[in-house]
């Protein structure tokens, strides 16, 4: 039982988005597209925004008490913080991946999985069976699992508990996926297959990934996006310096801020 | 730099000041266990050695020696047949006052073994307790979930201050302020008032629970990892969903410990229910009318006279106490987390 593969072709374009905690603006105005079935990488020191404007794609930016965002992002053309939409339904097509894997306490491997589905009304005891199977099988977890998925989920070890929580974002059937920082609290060993395992969802999912490891970036990702930080009447401000291909961005880059970053003289 | 002690200056008075620091935190630590253990061993030794089969399956009995036959038999004329429509008809009233030393056993009371048990207390406490339980524990729970999942709001603020004061407040004044507003008050029907009864008490006692549960509540969610809600919302989880499916259960057992410290508190309390239940003698299983409860036989019968009842006052107290043991074990066991590390 695997997931056919319908190609979801999902853009977001970003524009003009401001994003604030309480009256401070956090990032100064960012503008650009993300593209279908790829992956996009945001790269940046501490501090810079990165984090703030991936969360700002699906609306887990405004959770955060006192925050909130200006501008327009548009999932296929569909502004996300037009006034009627809802937040949750945004964030069933946009998917999240966290640092920490999550592996949610007091629930089974299976249960991990399945709270996604019952949460889009899905209670069909075989139906439930087959999309955590599936799920599983996308996340590449499938294997290791099998035979104990009544098992609590934090028996898991770390880069296990890490594909568990993409399976668990892909078992709602989203269109995108973030990631925010997916690999930082793992082994190179445990990242090399979350890299992997990123280079395949691709070919179904848009995939922006926010990572402090610039290598990394230059591994898998398409485009990269590089924010700064820069400082507006002394509070520092996170502002995107340069989008652009990643072998452009990690080769040439236009903007000289960015030679210095990825070629480790800053941040 | 030597690693020699002699070399270092000062080496025997630092040494010493260790040695008595460390000293007066053992003594203070003693001391401070000292009344927990002679509460407990006390209340165990004494109390235990009240407990017989009787204790647990009888009600109260009054302190004598004399059986109603007794004094039925030393009537003049004992030959009378018993009218079982008039137990009085044919009484010694001699038996009774001790007036007439006819009946020696009269003599007795004060040397009465003890009799009786604490049955109708037990059940008593049960009802009433676990009345407020079911009252206070979805206002704790609701309230909890409001200050730990909503906080930063005015109201949240006050309800949590609230709380704080409420859980600080002296039981007599809950009692009180049960007494004016349920046992006082009129039935508009009637024009009599409710007076004392079981359902007075099991709400006097929700005052002293809420605060606990609402604050134990909100504590232990507060150390739920935000990231897991962020998991749940990211699914696309509503705040209530994930709060419900994600956040309490992962929370479950300090909840749980916040409804048995309630619980605990409430069975124990006494002030609040002798202004709201009263006490009774005899089984009562209403909830309308007065009630007996663990807490009350033990006050009641701890200052009288006779040694059968400080007998009944003691063991009431070891039953209590273990009562609470009791259902905190089963509770703990009930909602332990069945998933297992393997």
């Amino acid at each position: 039982m695997t997931i056919a593969p319908i190609p979801t072709q999902a853009t977001i374009e970003i524009r003009n988005l401001k994003p604030y905690y309480g009256k401070r603006l956090a990032v100064r105005p960012v503008n650009m597209t993300i593209e279908p079935n790829k992956i996009t990488a945001i790269i940046g020191p501490s501090g810079c925004g990165k984090s703030t404007v991936l969360r700002c794609l699906n609306r887990m930016h405004e959770t955060i008490l006192g925050a909130r965002a200006e501008g327009q992002v548009l999932l296929n053309d569909e502004n996300i913080y037009a006034p009627d939409v809802d937040p949750m339904l945004v964030r069933r097509k946009i998917g999240m991946v966290f640092q920490q894997p999550i592996a949610l306490r007091t629930r089974s491997i299976f249960e991990n999985i399945a709270i996604g589905l019952r949460l889009a009304g899905i209670n069909n005891k075989h139906v439930l069976a087959e999309r955590v199977e599936a799920s599983l099988r996308a996340a590449v977890l499938w294997d290791e699992v099998k035979d104990k998925l009544n098992q609590a989920g934090t028996a898991l070890s770390g880069g296990q508990q890490q594909r568990l929580s993409i399976a668990r974002t892909i078992a709602v059937a989203p269109e995108v996926i973030l990631f925010d920082e997916p690999c930082s609290a793992l082994d190179p060993i445990s990242t090399l297959k979350i890299e992997e395992l990123l280079l395949e969802l691709r070919k179904q999912y848009t995939i922006v990934i926010v990572t402090h490891n610039m290598q990394q970036a230059a591994r898998i990702s398409d485009n990269t996006a590089v924010f700064m930080v820069d400082t507006d009447d002394g509070v520092p401000t996170g502002v995107l310096v340069e989008y652009n291909q990643t072998a452009k961005i990690f080769t040439q880059p236009d903007d000289p801020r960015t030679e210095d970053y990825v070629s480790g003289r800053v941040g | 730099m030597s690693l020699k002690s002699s070399r270092i200056p000062n080496y025997q008075r630092r040494k010493a000041t260790d040695a008595i620091m460390r000293g007066l935190v053992l003594l203070a630590t003693a001391c401070a266990i000292v009344p927990l253990v002679l509460i407990i061993g006390y209340v165990v030794v004494i109390g235990g050695g009240a407990l017989s089969w009787e204790f647990f399956t009888d009600v109260y009995q009054p302190p004598m020696t004399a059986t109603t036959m007794d004094m039925i038999g030393a009537a003049p004329g004992g030959d009378v047949p018993f009218d079982p429509n008039d137990p009085f008809a044919h009484l010694n009233p001699g038996a009774l006052t001790g007036a007439d030393p006819v009946d020696e056993k009269g003599a007795d009371i004060l040397e009465a073994p003890a009799r009786g048990g604490v049955f109708h207390a037990i059940v008593g406490t049960l009802l009433v307790t676990s009345l407020a339980v079911l009252i206070a524990m979805p206002i704790g729970i609701l309230a909890g979930v409001f200050l730990s999942e909503f906080p930063g709001n005015s109201v949240a603020t006050v309800v949590r201050f609230a709380c704080d004061v409420l859980s600080g407040a002296p039981s007599i004044v809950v009692g009180v302020v049960a007494y004016i507003l349920i046992v006082n008050a009129r039935n508009p029907d009637t024009g009599q008032p409710y007076g004392f009864s079981g359902i007075a008490g099991a709400i006097a006692l929700t005052f002293l629970m809420v605060p606990t549960i609402t604050r134990t509540t909100e504590e232990v969610l507060k150390l739920v990892p935000e990231a897991t809600r962020e998991a749940a919302l990211a699914m696309g989880a509503t705040t209530w969903y994930s709060t419900f499916t994600v956040v309490i259960p992962t929370a479950l057992s300090g909840i749980v410990t916040g409804i048995m410290l309630a619980f605990a508190r409430g069975a124990g309390e006494t002030a609040p229910l002798i202004m709201t239940v009263l006490g009774s003698n005899v089984l009562v299983t209403s909830l309308l009318q007065p009630i007996a409860a663990l807490p009350l036989v033990t006050y009641r019968y701890t200052e009288s006279p006779f040694p059968s009842e400080n007998t009944l006052a003691w063991g009431s107290a070891f039953v209590l106490m273990m009562l609470v043991l009791a259902v905190n074990i089963l509770v703990r066991i009930a909602t332990r987390n069945r998933l297992r590390l393997q």
